[in-house]
């Protein structure tokens, strides 16, 4: 174990931290929106998968460039989510999980067998903005510039929704109604359109993370499937409905996995689920969620 | 106690009139059900609920355990499953709106559970609803009225004592400048100094003409405070009592409330 030199430790650390900010997003995301809705968002991956095609498609379509998908793709599909929130997801409202569960699954099924259909399972390349090409020397690897550019991001956006919920009074609504959205709305809070907003802010935010994945990874249909089942880990490994413990989660979870691909290569793809199996033994309710 | 509580307020002028049951008959009616049902998915709860609640009046609604007062106030708010009949706010029918627009008509709700947040500090939860048209009491004229609260401010909502949490409950709906209060079992498990200062607050708002529903188990409580009391039996009315016929009433009050 300790012949490892330290360069590929770090380097493996790097790109775990760049997989952990992908994690982060998507669960920050469903934290908050399973924190208010009560809602397991199964599509999540899928509207990730939406914001990577959006931007693969409007450049190809529109020649919309990187820097103005970055900003109109979440926009977009996050109405997209809010639409679906208001047609579809409410008429759920005080159903079993269960129900809410299935639509938001087979809405996943819905739209990856769309794409399927139209682009198989190759995958579709995106180039990143010409801006971000070249490599950034940090003593021990080389790493794109590309990918510093999404930590800074991801950080940046995450710290940024943590302080919003945290510090500011729609941050109180949100927490309030996370509690007793009942109470809440009889306290004079519009709480339906608190959803919907609420809602089309997590699907907002894993749009984003597609537009960011989609110069690294490839742009196809099941990118967000794989993603998705980590991203549920993730929020339950950190607590349910604990902002802090998703984005701290999804991080160390990233920065973890990299470590056991140079120590233990064969379980790297597992370590997320052994991690969670063991957090549940010991702290059932997750690192930061709150114990009944 | 602060001297500037002369409060504006969103739903009508304050009237000059005294606060007596005769005076009551010609004012207007801020809260008004008429033949009200409710229920919790297929339980029917209320039967038929018929009461009003005119301008400045403290009226209470008194009660075995599981008469369905509780469930009068959250038919109100619309926090049931179902309703039907009439209730009106203000002279406005409010049946099918939803709770917002109901708080937002100057209703200012304390349920019995109290419902102070966990994950916001007492200050938090103090400016979580939102103010109204006309506002009511500032945080500062709150901090004064109640000086425990301020030391507070900073400390986890639920941490607060029972006695703290339910004064910040009320709190929270003073600063909305909700001029109809509806207050369940305020005074229930808290200890008989605290309850003393409850009836002093309530006391001075009523002096302020607020309009307030009060669900009471401690007969105690209301005796001195209540221009009218209704007892609610089975989802329904089955008693209506002044305060002036309060005494002598007091040994049929006694055979549908006592224990
Ligand atoms: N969420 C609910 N679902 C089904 N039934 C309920 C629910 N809440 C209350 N009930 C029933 O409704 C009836 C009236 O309850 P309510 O809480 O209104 O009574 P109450 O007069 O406030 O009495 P108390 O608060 O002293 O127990 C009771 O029989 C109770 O069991
Ligand atoms: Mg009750």
């Amino acid at each position: 174990m300790l012949d490892i030199p330290l360069p590929v430790l770090l380097g493996q650390v790097t790109i775990g931290l760049v997989n952990g900010c992908f994690y982060a997003m998507l669960s920050l995301g469903l934290a908050v929106i399973f924190g208010l809705l009560n809602v397991i968002n199964f599509s999540h991956g899928a509207v990730y998968m939406l914001g990577a095609f959006a931007a693969y498609l409007g450049s190809r379509w529109l020649g919309i460039n990187y820097w103005i998908a970055l900003f109109i793709v979440p926009v977009v599909v996050g109405a997209f989510g809010m639409l679906v929130e208001r047609l579809l997801l409410r008429r759920l409202t005080g159903l079993d999980h269960l129900y809410s569960l299935l639509l938001t699954f087979g809405l996943a099924l819905v739209l990856e067998g769309i794409f399927l259909d139209i682009y198989g399972s190759a995958g579709q390349s995106y180039n990143g903005p010409p801006q971000l090409d070249g490599l950034v020397d940090l003593g021990f690897m080389r790493l794109p510039l590309y990918r510093v550019w999404v930590v800074a991001v991801s950080l940046a956006v995450c710290v940024g929704i943590w302080l919003l919920i945290e510090r500011t009074s729609l941050g109180a609504y949100l927490r309030a109604g996370t509690e007793n959205a009942r109470l809440v709305q009889a306290l004079g809070i519009n709480v339906p359109l608190m959803i919907t907003l609420t809602y089309g802010l997590g699907v907002g935010l894993a749009a984003l993370a597609g537009v960011l994945a989609a110069p690294i990874y490839q742009v196809q249909p099941l990118m967000g499937s794989n993603l998705l089942i980590i991203a549920f880990a993730v929020v339950v490994i950190g607590g349910l409905g604990s902002t802090l413990g998703a984005i701290l989660t999804g991080l160390g979870l990233g920065i973890i996995e990299g470590l056991s691909k140079v120590f233990y290569p064969e379980i790297s793809s597992t370590t997320v689920f052994i991690i969670m199996a063991l957090v549940l033994l010991v702290r059932p309710a997750g690192l930061f969620g709150r114990e009944a | 106690m602060t001297t500037s509580l002369a409060l504006s307020t969103p739903i009508s002028a304050a009237t000059e009139m005294g606060p007596t049951a005769a005076a009551a008959a010609q004012r207007r009616q801020i809260l008004a059900l008429q033949d009200v049902h409710a229920w919790y998915g297929e339980s029917h709860i209320l039967h038929g609920m018929t009461l009003s609640v005119a301008e400045g009046e403290v009226v209470s609604l008194l009660g075995r355990n599981g008469g369905g007062r509780t469930t009068t106030l959250r038919a109100i708010m619309g926090l049931v499953d179902r309703r039907k009949g009439s209730i009106r706010i203000a002279g406005a029918e409010v049946i099918a709106l939803p709770p917002h627009r109901i708080a937002r008509l100057g209703v200012g709700y304390c349920p019995e559970e109290r419902g102070i947040f966990a994950s916001l500090t007492c200050e938090e939860n103090l400016r979580l609803p939102p103010s109204q048209a006309g506002g009511g009491m500032s945080v500062d004229e709150i901090y004064a009225l109640l000086p425990n609260l301020a030391e507070r401010r900073k400390t986890q909502g639920t941490r607060l004592s029972g006695g703290e949490q339910q004064m910040l409950a009320i709190a929270r709906v003073l600063r909305t400048g909700s001029r109809l209060l509806l207050l369940d079992e305020i005074s229930e498990g808290l200890a008989p100094v605290i309850v003393d200062r409850l009836l002093e607050l309530i006391t001075r708002l009523k002096s302020l003409n607020y309009t307030i529903l009060l669900v009471e188990q401690n007969t105690h409580f209301v005796e001195d405070l209540a221009d009218r009391h209704f007892v609610v039996e089975r989802g329904q009315v089955v008693l209506h009592v002044t305060a002036a016929e309060l005494a002598s009433s007091a040994e049929l009050l006694e055979r549908y409330i006592g224990v």
